[in-house]
């Protein structure tokens, strides 16, 4: 089974893609640009919500409001960077295959993918009265824990 | 001395080479540098991109510089520590980059948009605090300190590679 995601891995780092970002002197640094500028603006996105969940930042406005202002642009953030980030994969899938940090990041990735779009979601959408409630406090927490573990890890990646 | 021998005696000091040497500090200082990145562009990103008239149109631009800019400041100032730390560790690899050069130009002109801002649109706020559309001067400091911030971030990642050396 081990020997069979290697595999899987080693044709991943094959394909017409990752060939071409690994024998290109400039692609993968130029991709590695608009994959952190998407981090800035994603990190906008995520953090104005989550901190006005924590009772933070702009305080004059319900975190529903924020949170409905600034879906697209996280959203759209999310898509960069995967757009961005599965490219920088795909041309060195082998040495990811092997990297620790990797795994983790795709693990944290998944959960706060589906934790941003189900729970934060509903949470925030709720949030229409300008008090801080222990159930936002909460989620604003969890999102900006799992975010910072996706990061952390992302760039751990060249290390390890 | 002149700036070369200054960064030579920089580099030579124990400081700058306890954290090119170390296994743990050089990541740690590098990957804070990075992360801090999500809360400095992601905050003055946000301000611009309300000064341009794209995003939180419905929010008043002064409760966007009152509760986001002060956050956006506290992100320049990490990013800032980590940085003097990180070109601490390697003046001389810094001296001869290309994109280190234009980086620091480029955060130059940053300041000096945002002083020019600070100095004359916003100085007359009060008048267009609600407006869906800034006014030209608002919108013009917001969109070229997108396209600074956007040029200082790209620089930094393409320093390091060693083009044109």
């Amino acid at each position: 089974m081990t020997m069979d995601l290697l595999a899987f891995f080693q044709s991943l780092e094959a394909t017409f893609i990752g060939t071409k970002v690994r024998e290109s002197l400039w692609m993968f640094p130029v991709i590695e640009c608009v994959h952190l500028l998407a981090l800035g603006l994603m990190g906008g996105a995520v953090l104005a919500v989550d901190l006005r969940l924590l009772g933070w930042g702009l305080r004059e406005q319900p975190a529903a409001k924020l949170e409905a202002a600034l879906h697209p642009w996280l959203t759209g953030g999310v898509a960069m960077m995967a757009v961005t980030g599965v490219p920088m994969f795909l041309s060195e899938a082998v040495k990811c295959y092997y990297s620790p940090p990797f795994w983790y990041k795709m693990g944290l990735l998944a959960v706060a993918t589906i934790f941003a779009f189900t729970v934060r979601r509903r949470v925030a959408r709720k949030s229409i009265e300008l008090a801080v409630t222990g159930g936002g406090r909460l989620t604003a927490l969890a999102s900006l824990a799992l975010w910072f573990g996706v990061a952390f890890s992302g760039r751990w990646i060249a290390f390890y | 001395m002149n700036l070369l021998e200054f960064f030579t005696w920089l580099e030579s000091t124990g400081g700058s080479a306890s954290i090119r040497e170390s296994i743990l500090l050089y990541p740690i200082i590098e990957t804070t540098h990075v992360l801090t990145l999500a809360l400095f562009f992601g905050f003055i990103g946000l301000m611009d991109l309300r000064l341009t008239g794209i995003a939180l149109r419905d929010v008043p631009v002064t409760q966007i510089t009152r509760r986001i800019q002060p956050l956006g400041v506290i992100g320049f100032v990490l990013m800032a520590i980590t940085g003097v730390l990180l070109f601490y560790s390697g003046p001389l690899r810094a001296y001869t980059n290309i994109f280190f050069r234009v980086k620091m130009l480029l955060i130059v002109l940053a300041g000096v948009n945002a002083m020019v801002f600070h100095r004359t649109v916003f100085r007359k706020v009060e008048t267009w605090d609600s407006a869906l559309h800034p006014p030209r001067g608002a919108r013009l400091a917001g969109l070229f300190s997108l396209l600074f911030w956007s040029g200082v971030i790209i620089c930094g990642r393409m320093q390091a590679y060693k083009w044109f050396e």
